[in-house]
């Protein structure tokens, strides 16, 4: 047999237990719940030790500029205007949109920079509610990439390859670890848009797919429309009591099917319409975030009650999280400031400085960040030079490989500090490199699982999610 | 040599003893190579840089030769002398093969395997699939009375020595609703089922099997697949993911197949029709297979960088259809695992690297977004209607000519007025000024607005202004700056007057942009008068060069009105810009007075210097004071812009073409676009059979040599396809990987079989499926048996018939068939039918290609091949079945079992009116009983009557929702409403809803969504 299902356990089980036709979902329920556990449901299990149950990954799209935020370069105040000396781009390629440029003049940051917490990590005036985290936060200024535009990066950072086709990391890890929760997929993803008028970079629905794994391991986009779920709904006229009926009138011929053709798959389709059910019910209760206090919307700011918002989406994230969603990732979009740096990069921490502060701060107070892994970060850096003309408060970035700055928080990571350093220009890395690949080794570590051995063999080779690269980052490790 | 323990060697021969080792001969193809290929090639395999040890254990002549160290991997015969076997068996982790951290292991089954080859004289065979093809005997079988054709005979034999039997025939329906799905794609309806029920002839299938692969819609059928594997789609792709022009292409594909044009031509056709003698339109368009790859139009592009991506697609997609070969594991390194060097890769790039192509999209252009080389088609209405416009042009532009002359009379007397007459412009009071990001400052003074940076798209400025009394004939708008440079993206002027108007209504005056000295041309300011805020133009400032615009009021008005304000002028500026100020001029100076600072300078010279340019110029300015004039000028212009907008009427598809200087071809270091190496010419790769000499280095000679017959890949891999279709698994079930990792065929002599006949056969498609079809081992009942599932659960022996999921585009198109509503319409451009709302906006682009906009009618009812492919977003229904992106080849499609799929099934709206409409049919159709309209439905929705017992589910199910809904009127209207299509007004709808639901539970079964 082949059960196919968001868990493969949880079919196994369903299956093993020959339900008849019809079973209701509460049956189904307790068929579950005392197997409700990562070991029970997972598909692989873990390699190593797991420090992290879940990942909660903050995707800012379009590059946020690690000059602004991160990699404090006091010194860059002299250079102003100068021009960045060859030698240290040192070949570097360009793209399209400063090839043409006569001069690179560099620009330091037009944001204050100050120490934070009781380990005086250095982080900008821009992320004030962040900064109070100091302490959780290990920020990797020294991570670096290949690719020099949005697509293939991002697509790098996801699927260890800048050309489409491979699964995305959170598909990685519901095919290794599986799911903790059989009525929500493993892998959700949610996007928002920028609040200011920043041109806000497009995405793709394959960014979160499954690649070549089967598509149960592809993430579910969970929109902010009357429908989280594409399809959730039952149509106008056709009540939750009536769509139960019919389902049951559904199994009733698929149980007639199957005992004439004894065909396994028509099980696991009994199963499928059983657990869509269930979503039915568990998905609208997960969006529903009327029951939360004023408290709650008041620490994750004005936005958060506007659905499809990052603020909003912080606070699903909690709420999955608490559900054992296995991956949840969210993606905010705009970070791409080619010019009007200063006001664009303002109004996106404006959008999300707050409500990721007060998501780390939920998961601590509730106890998941002991085993949540939290990675706040975009695709690649931005140039120290500025694209276009330059004056002390306007100015803007271009795309930049090789430096730029992520932080991980939470489940396995040494907090209160910075990892790796970056030249005075913050242009080259100077200090521990770190790949996107070891990026993911090191977050697939976290979850137990060996990027080496966690392999998937497709057109007859063993593909991973870090290709033939990467090395777990040991100092960023508690 | 390495002492061996003899110890180690004696204890594996003692455990393994009871084994007959001689007994049974190992074969390297079938059991060795598969563990050497995964266990070993990676270090000792065809990669000479990666090779450890200079050891290679892929060709005999080497793995036979003593390693650096002098030791021998292979001794035939000896295991115990064989550094192989030994360092296998070695429990040294310093020594042990594979090395413990690749995390390769050998199982003791298969280590079990390499001694007896060893121990058997380690004979090495030519990898199966490279064998050239050798005429194969079908074999004999016991049950010679079973077979139907050939193919039975490789089936039933196999079937035989396995000692299993095979199933019966499926019923009649069954069997016909399977085929039907096969070769259109779409169920039969109750009359074609009818109609061979009612056939007792002998030849009833076959003569349905002939019928099905006449229709047209076995070429839409078909396509499917195809278009996978050519990774069709209707956009771009990557990051900007705008729309493309291909489905001409699309078209060929479904017209070929429909006239069942052999496979060797469909091969060269689409590989090379540009090249072969006098290429037809057709063959021309067939090209536009490999222009099918993604292209990216993201800003920041490095040209050369792309150029390399897209022609290693066209390498590993010629690879992966035509040879089953992974051609992209030899971009950046020699294939690890198959004989395929890097070198070969790019000589096979030298075949497709030489087209006029960019490597970057055409950003800028607004309309026709295909990136050259394209092909326009013919469009007879559209040419037409350009052949009129173009007539109507030359009669207005003559109109023109003619008023122009007797316009440009008194040419000079305007010269010298306009000359002595100074235009005076006046700085008009500020009162208020609002709008934008942030509120502007007047500076009441200076007479000047500040407007701050502006970013949000679409906002709008309002200055009010207070105009000194007097006559007032033109405006003039001056934006400047104090930064180094600021631009302005300005969209719209409108400017409202309170003289004359009565009350507190201001009206809008009518303006005209002209030039008056240096501001911008009247062109480009006419963009913000046309009331669309997508013309824009764009002013630029610089501290010591301010922007300006100049309006003439079509009637000048004469201020003096007592109120604050006079005039209320409105500026649409766009998301881009630096702080500016702002300051409004009036004059009342004769419209002929306003002179660009050209036409002045001009002007100034004696008229017998001016030149030529400068006469015209004067002329023409002067004949445009004419209002007569001016407005046959507009006309012309009117026209002449519908005739561009004509022109991008025409279709276009996308093709290849060769450019006439052959571009160098190089090795790419490491894979890298910049680091080019040695130049290599076009060439095949050395395995395979050798390009004949006689036939061009080029994509048409690569086209011929793929389907020489001499060429055994070709065949096996497309037969094998086929196969797929039909069966669900192909022979090879790895259908996209023919090399060492693939699967091997479980039944090679078939395979073989098959490909001979196929190349026999002239590949002839039709024929090989019709051969498929009609064999016995088709028309097995598809049931499983508790031994079967146990002996063979996934049907490799085939000793039953194929039961699966249907592909995503026949799920959703059986559904519009039974609804009675989908329709027979072939090609053009790409539909949108029903789509979620919202799915789009949050994750693309803000442009105007990045909108769904649902189609209407027919659009929502053609076939699944012809909804549009958006690549960022492909449709949610094909997706959730298992559709792939399109972003590169796919030749098999994973059947996957969700619960997004049941929710799709249960609530999209496609589904939810296609049920509604078999609801109508079954009561308009069915009869007058319930019992008739149900089994009326299930003959619509299954193709077969139902069972006593499943009658009973539905019976049941549909007294239990008629009460519901006759209780819930209201319910009923609701779901009836859901989709475009007329409700039957002159059924009941609660009765109707019943139905309905019935109806959808069936469409939920895994009957319906199977081909059983």
């Amino acid at each position: 047999m082949r059960p196919n299902n968001f868990s493969d356990a949880l079919s196994r089980r369903h299956f093993l237990a020959k339900s008849s036709a019809g079973i209701g979902a509460a049956a189904l329920a307790s068929l579950f719940e005392s197997n409700g556990t990562a070991a029970a449901l997972g598909t692989g299990g873990s390699h190593i030790a797991p420090k992290a149950r879940r990942i909660i990954w903050l995707t800012q799209a379009g590059a946020p500029s690690q000059l602004e935020l991160f990699d404090h370069k006091p010194d860059l105040a002299a250079q102003m205007d100068r021009d960045l000396p060859d030698s240290v781009r040192d070949g570097q390629r360009l793209t399209g949109m400063t090839a043409g440029q006569k001069r690179f003049p560099v620009v330091p940051s037009a944001y204050r920079f100050a120490r934070h917490g009781r380990s005086g990590l250095w982080l900008s005036e821009l992320l004030p509610h962040t900064a109070k985290f100091a302490d959780e936060l290990c920020v990797i200024r020294s991570l670096h990439t290949e690719a020099i535009n949005h697509d293939p990066a991002m697509t790098l950072l996801q699927t260890g390859h800048q050309i489409g086709g491979r699964p995305a990391f959170g598909a990685w890890a519901s095919y290794g670890l599986g799911t903790e929760n059989a009525d929500l997929p493993a892998f959700v993803a949610l996007i928002s848009r920028p609040s200011g008028p920043t041109n806000a970079q497009p995405l793709h629905e394959r960014m979160w797919g499954s690649g070549f794994l089967p598509s149960k391991y592809q993430g579910v986009r969970f929109g902010s429309g009357k429908d989280p779920v594409l399809f959730l709904s039952n149509p106008p006229g056709i009540s939750a009591t009536q769509r139960r009926s019919m389902l049951d009138d559904t199994a009733d011929l698929n149980a007639l099917k199957f005992a004439d053709f004894q065909d396994p798959e028509t099980q696991a389709r009994i199963d499928q319409y059983e657990m869509a059910f269930r979503m039915q019910a568990a998905v609208p209760e997960l969006a529903d975030i009327s029951g939360e206090t004023a408290s709650v919307f008041e620490r994750y700011g004005p936005e958060s009650k506007k659905p499809g918002t990052y603020a909003a989406n912080c606070l699903l994230a909690r709420r999955l999280a608490e559900r054992g969603v296995r991956f949840i990732q969210l993606y905010h979009r705009g970070w791409d400031q080619h010019n009007n740096l200063p006001s664009g990069i303002k109004s996106q921490c404006y959008d999300t400085d707050q409500p990721t502060a007060a998501l780390l701060g939920e998961l601590r107070e509730r106890g998941l960040l002991e085993d949540t892994l939290v990675i706040w970060g975009g695709e690649f850096g931005r140039t120290v030079y500025s694209q276009g003309t330059v004056s002390k408060d306007n100015y803007g970035r271009d795309h930049h490989p090789r430096c730029f700055s992520v932080w991980m928080a939470g489940a396995g990571v040494k907090g209160g500090q910075a990892y790796g350093e970056t030249d005075e220009f913050s242009y080259n890395v100077v200090k521990d490199p770190v790949h996107v690949h070891d990026l993911n080794a090191t977050a697939l570590h976290l979850l137990g699982l060996d990027h080496e051995r966690l392999t998937y063999r497709f057109q007859g080779r063993d593909y991973r999610l870090t290709d033939v690269h990467g090395k777990v980052v040991r100092g960023v490790l508690a | 040599m390495r002492f061996v323990p003899v110890s180690l060697f004696a204890s594996y021969f003692a455990l393994r003893c009871s084994v007959s080792f001689a007994a049974e001969a190992v074969s390297f193809n079938r059991d060795v190579r598969p563990i050497l290929s995964d266990a070993c090639f990676h270090c000792h395999g065809p990669d000479e840089k990666e090779r450890k040890s200079g050891l290679r254990l892929d060709v005999p002549t080497e793995a036979f030769k003593p390693a650096e160290s002098g030791a021998r991997a292979l001794v035939a015969g000896k295991p115990a002398e064989s550094e192989l076997w030994v360092r296998l068996m070695s429990e040294d982790p310093e020594d042990a093969m594979p090395p413990p951290k690749t995390h390769k292991k050998i199982s003791e089954s298969q280590k079990q395997i390499l001694f007896k080859w060893i121990l058997q004289g380690a004979k090495y065979e030519q990898h199966w699939a490279f064998v050239p093809l050798q005429p194969v005997p079908p074999p004999q079988v016991k049950r010679e009375g079973w077979a139907r054709n050939p193919v039975d005979r490789f089936i039933l034999a196999r079937l035989e020595a396995e000692g299993l039997s095979p199933s019966a025939e499926a019923p009649r329906e069954a069997l016909l609703r399977r085929v039907s799905l096969d070769i259109t794609g779409l169920p039969p309806t109750p009359s074609e089922l009818d109609a061979y029920l009612q056939d007792a002839s002998p030849g009833a299938y076959e003569n349905a099997v002939d019928r099905l692969l006449a229709s047209k819609r076995y070429g839409e059928r078909m396509a499917v697949d195809w278009l996978d594997a050519a990774r069709y789609a209707d956009s771009n792709g990557y990051q900007v993911d705008r729309d493309r022009e291909l489905w001409a292409w699309r078209d060929w594909v479904i017209e070929a197949f429909n006239r069942n044009l052999s496979f060797a031509q469909f091969t060269i056709e689409q590989l090379a029709g540009d090249l072969l003698p006098n290429p037809t339109l057709s063959q021309k368009v067939a090209t536009g297979f490999h222009r099918n790859h993604m292209l990216n139009e993201e800003g920041g592009v490095i040209a050369e960088e792309f150029l390399a991506e897209y022609t290693a697609d066209r390498v590993e997609t010629t690879g992966a259809v035509w040879l089953g070969q992974t051609f992209n594991c030899a971009r950046c390194h020699d294939h690890k695992f198959d004989p395929f060097s890097q070198r070969e890769f790019y000589s096979l790039k030298a075949f497709f690297h030489n087209l006029p192509e960019k490597g970057v999209g055409n950003y800028g252009a607004s309309i026709r977004l295909n990136s050259p080389p394209f092909l326009k088609l013919p469009a007879p209405e559209v040419e037409a209607k350009i052949a009129g416009l173009q007539k109507q042009v030359t009669e207005a532009n003559l109109r023109l000519a003619e008023k122009g002359v007797t316009a440009s009379a008194g040419v000079e007397d305007w010269v010298q007025r306009f000359l002595a007459g100074a235009v005076k412009w006046d700085v008009v009071e500020v009162v208020s000024a609002s709008g934008g990001d942030q509120p502007p400052r007047v500076d009441a003074a200076a007479r000047l607005v500040e407007v701050g940076p502006q970013e949000t798209r679409a906002n709008t400025l309002v200055f009010k202004l207070k105009i000194p009394n007097g006559p007032v004939s033109a405006l003039r708008l001056e934006c400047a700056t104090e930064a180094a440079s600021a631009s302005f993206l300005w969209s719209e002027l409108k400017v409202f007057s309170d003289v004359g108007a009565k009350g507190k209504e201001k009206k809008p005056l009518k303006l005209r942009a002209v030039v008056e000295g240096k501001s911008i041309a009247a062109l480009e300011a006419a963009k913000v008068l046309d009331n669309d805020r997508r013309t824009r133009t764009t002013l630029s400032a610089k501290p010591d060069a301010p922007a300006s615009a100049v309006f003439e009021l079509e009637s000048p008005m004469a201020i003096g009105s007592n109120s604050d304000v006079d005039l209320e002028v409105e500026l649409g500026v766009e998301n881009a810009g630096g702080p500016s100020r702002w300051r409004v001029f009036c004059t009342s100076a004769a419209s002929e007075l306003l002179v660009p600072s050209a036409l002045v300078a001009a002007g100034q010279k004696e008229a017998i210097k001016r030149a030529k340019v400068e006469r015209d110029q004067l002329a023409e300015y002067h004949a445009g004071l004419d209002p007569e004039y001016r407005k046959l000028n507009d006309e012309t212009t009117r026209l002449k812009k519908s005739l561009s907008e004509a022109e991008a009427e025409i279709p276009t598809t996308l093709v290849m073409e060769e450019m006439k200087e052959t571009r160098p071809t190089f090795v790419l270091i490491r894979g890298a676009y910049d680091k080019p190496g040695e130049q290599v010419q076009a060439a095949t790769p050395a395995v395979l059979p050798a390009l004949a000499s006689d036939l061009p280095r080029n994509r048409l000679g690569l086209a011929r040599w793929l389907v020489d017959p001499g060429n055994p890949l070709p065949a096996r891999v497309s037969v094998n396809r086929f196969w797929q279709a039909v069966f669900g698994t192909g022979l090879v079930r790895t259908s996209e990987d023919f090399g060492a990792q693939g699967e091997a065929p479980s039944h090679p002599e078939l395979l073989d079989w098959l490909a001979g006949e196929f190349i026999r056969s002239d590949w002839d498609v039709k024929g090989l499926l019709r051969l498929f079809v009609t064999s016995a081992t088709y028309r097995q009942s598809s049931k499983f048996t508790q031994p079967l599932l146990e002996r063979d659960p996934s049907n490799r022996l085939l000793a039953r018939g194929p039961r699966f999921r249907l592909q995503a585009e026949f799920v959703r198109d059986q559904a519009l068939v039974a609804a009675g509503l989908l329709s027979d319409k072939i090609g053009g451009p790409s539909v949108r039918p029903y789509h979620p709302p919202g799915l789009y906006e949050q994750i693309t682009a803000g442009n105007g290609t990045n909108q769904y906009v649902q189609g209407k009618g027919e659009d929502l009812r053609r076939r699944s091949i012809y909804t549009y492919w958006k690549r960022s977003v492909p449709h949610p229904g094909m997706l959730t079945f298992d559709a792939p992106f399109r972003e590169s080849c796919t030749l098999r499609r994973p059947r996957t079992n969700t619960p997004l799929q049941a929710l799709n099934l249960m609530n999209d709206p496609t589904y939810v009116e296609a049920a509604r409409c078999v609801a109508e049919r079954m009561v308009k159709e069915g009869g007058a009983t319930l019992e008739a309209r149900l089994v009326y439905g299930a003959r619509l929705l299954l193709a077969r009557n139902p069972q006593a017992a499943e009658l009973g589910v539905l019976q049941r199910a549909y007294e239990r929702n008629n009460k519901s809904f006759q209780s819930d009127p209201a319910a009923a209207r609701a779901l009836l409403a859901v989709g475009s299509q007329p409700v039957d007004g002159g059924i009941d709808p609660a009765e109707l809803a019943a139905y309905t639901a019935v109806v959808s539970a069936v469409l939920n079964s895994d009957e319906w969504i199977t081909k059983e």
